[in-house]
């Protein structure tokens, strides 16, 4: 994953595309919330948050 | 230098391995897989192309995938962002395969290369272009020095059309028309309108046009696309629903063309055929424009064409016969599967190499660059499958096969080394003969399984071609379309298609040589040196790649002969029980 993230930086740095980090974080978060609420009881705290 | 190109995980997925510059081996994935457009990474033809080298990846100095998925990603976003709120459907289909699978295809890569070599350096793993790849595929193996360069297809990472120039080891991208305008994902959405799959059945409605008449020409320009004299484009997005959807088009365009889109299979109207028409001309014309502006840039005499709208062979045919250039040469494998060979030919002349040309001759060897098997190999494959074959030297069997073409049977024939590429060009192709009236029919209904409309393709000897069709320079790769000369329209109907128009193989020394030996030998029992030559296999199939899938084939269908080498099987001497089902095991493509 390091070299993932490694790679994805410098992909924005080269792209100078610093811009679509935000959204990424977002696609990141929402991901794991996804991830979690498949397998957890982490079900409401999505709704509470979305 | 032995370098390794890889094109994987959307459509086509292959293998090609280049030596110090030269095309050593090449493959489709979905030869092997048997899966049709396998997009799976292409372990079976990666691992037979270094066996067939005898190298094992440790051997390879750098391996390198046709395209930049990051980059891929960057115009998902921009576009989705670009679109929002409309487009969520798709982007929910979309993303979350994104953020699970397709981000990580790096690492996916190493993971495949690590499971065939778990020494494999992660730093021989490089990343061309797309459109770099399929214009290194068609530049470096033309027999041109110097060329302008055109690739045309759906789209990249964000181009859809580049244009360029290469000169000797150097290739220059110059020019680019960027996602969503696009003239593959244009001639696509007319694809799925008349009832066809995307990405698979656009030589259908390419097949279809000369049935119609082009009465939405207009339409489409006033509506559709502006076409600019340069042949630069853009399309108007308020009738296509790529971007946003799940579908091609949606209910403006279907409004615009007086109904809704033909569902599959469903019987054609005259009407799709009417639209085929409309669209193949504006292809052609934009095909035209385009060219003509690369050859104004350029000053160049040379063309070298790549993408998948240069399998548009009703295009390219045009562009022979009227475009500005001398000389046209066509990356056979033009579609994704040839971005592994550019991808592996571009790093090849990145580090350096010299490039060599032979201006006689091309560098694909005829596209034959598949598996091939030995007598031996053969007989034994047959042998294991309780096959009954006579066993003939060169002469006879060819001079066996030509009179059984002549006596109207339908001959499978598998020489050699297997192609590269959609084509079947004479080492896995079903024969016929083209004088026989009723041979499309046969062949569409019986053996292949196929739509009644679809025209099959000629092949001729290379030094006869201009006799009977109206084309002066040569078409190995059956790219060209050409007219029948009018004086033979009426002898080879087989091949004509309603138009008088036929999408020509010329089989010259470059060619399978056993297959320009049988068309030698049908000459001379019939005084025609014309063959109808189709892929080997049934509709929705991948072509046989195996003796073992050729024999399976030959006994699921009503296919008379097949001749495997020199061996010769026919229909009426088998022991082993037909396959009446065969043909329905294959999802129709």
């Amino acid at each position: 994953m390091l070299e993932f993230i490694k790679d994805f930086w410098g992909f924005l740095r080269e792209r100078k595309k610093f811009w679509l980090l935000p959204m990424l974080i977002i696609f990141g978060l929402l991901a794991v919330l996804t991830f979690l609420a498949e397998t957890s009881a982490a079900g409401p705290f999505i709704y509470t948050i979305f | 230098m032995h370098i390794l190109g890889i094109s994987a995980f959307y459509h086509d997925s292959a293998a090609a391995l280049v030596v110090d510059g030269q095309v050593m081996a090449a493959a489709q994935e979905e030869r092997f897989s048997r899966k049709k457009h396998d997009a799976g990474f292409p372990e079976h033809a990666l691992t037979w192309t270094l066996e067939h080298a005898g190298l094992c990846l440790a051997d390879v100095d750098y391996v390198v995938f046709y395209e930049k998925p990051f980059i891929k990603f960057e115009r998902l976003l921009e576009t989705y962002l670009h679109f929002a709120p409309r487009g969520f459907r798709s982007f929910r289909a979309a993303i979350p395969l994104w953020l699970r699978d397709k981000l990580f295809q790096k690492q996916q890569l190493q993971t495949r290369l690590r499971e065939i070599d778990a020494g494999f350096d992660p730093g021989k793993l490089l990343f061309s272009e797309h459109h770099r790849s399929h214009a290194a595929s068609a530049f470096f193996v033309s027999p041109f020095q110097n060329a302008a360069v055109l690739t045309l297809d759906g789209v990249g990472e964000w181009a859809t059309t580049t244009l360029g120039v290469g000169r000797g080891a150097d290739l220059e991208l110059t020019h680019e028309i960027h996602f969503p305008h696009s003239l593959g994902l244009l001639y696509s959405a007319f694809t799925y309108y008349a009832g066809f799959k995307v990405n698979s059945g656009e030589y259908k409605l390419m097949g279809l046009a000369p049935c119609g008449e082009p009465k939405y020409v207009q339409r489409i320009y006033d509506h559709l696309i502006d076409l600019k004299p340069d042949g630069s484009f853009r399309l108007n997005l308020d009738y296509f629903e790529y971007c946003t959807g799940l579908q091609m088009v949606g209910a403006r365009f279907e409004r615009l063309f007086g109904g809704p889109a033909r569902k599959p299979e469903e019987p054609l109207r005259a009407r799709d055929a009417d639209i085929a028409a409309s669209i193949q001309q504006v292809i052609d014309e934009a095909v035209l424009r385009l060219a003509a502006q690369a050859h104004a840039l350029t000053g160049l005499d040379q063309l070298c064409l790549a993408g998948g709208v240069a399998l548009n062979c009703v295009a390219n045919g045009r562009l022979a016969a009227r475009g500005p250039f001398e000389s046209l040469w066509i990356q056979p494998a033009a579609g994704d599967a040839g971005g592994a060979l550019g991808a592996a030919l571009t790093a090849s002349y990145a580090h350096g190499l010299a490039r060599n040309v032979d201006a006689s001759r091309d560098g694909m060897a005829g596209a034959l660059l598949g598996p091939e098997f030995s007598q031996q190999e053969i007989e034994a494959r047959l042998d294991a499958l309780g096959a009954r074959y006579s066993r003939l030297d060169e002469t006879d069997l060819l001079s066996a096969c030509a009179r059984r073409l002549d006596a109207g049977d339908a001959l499978g024939f598998f020489q050699g080394r297997m192609e590269f590429g959609p084509r079947a060009l004479g080492a896995r192709s079903i024969l016929c003969d083209a004088r026989r009236p009723d041979a499309k029919d046969v062949l569409n209904e019986k053996i292949k399984l196929r739509e009644s409309f679809r025209p099959f393709a000629p092949a001729v000897l290379a030094e006869r071609a201009s006799e009977w069709f109206d084309l002066d320079q040569s078409s190995p790769y059956m790219l060209l379309v050409a007219g029948v000369a009018a004086a033979r329209r009426g002898s080879i109907p087989a091949v004509t298609h309603v138009d008088g128009s036929a999408r020509v193989q010329t089989v010259g020394a470059e060619g399978e040589p056993r297959f320009r030996g049988l068309l030698r030998a049908f000459e001379t029992l019939t005084g025609c040196p014309v063959l109808v030559n189709t892929s080997f296999n049934v509709r929705g199939e991948p072509i046989v790649c195996t003796p073992e899938d050729a024999f399976r084939c030959f006994m699921g269908t009503e296919l008379d002969c097949l001749a495997i080498g020199r061996c010769l099987l026919l229909k009426s001497e088998q022991r082993v029980a037909a396959d009446a089902d065969y043909g329905a095991r294959f999802k129709p493509d």
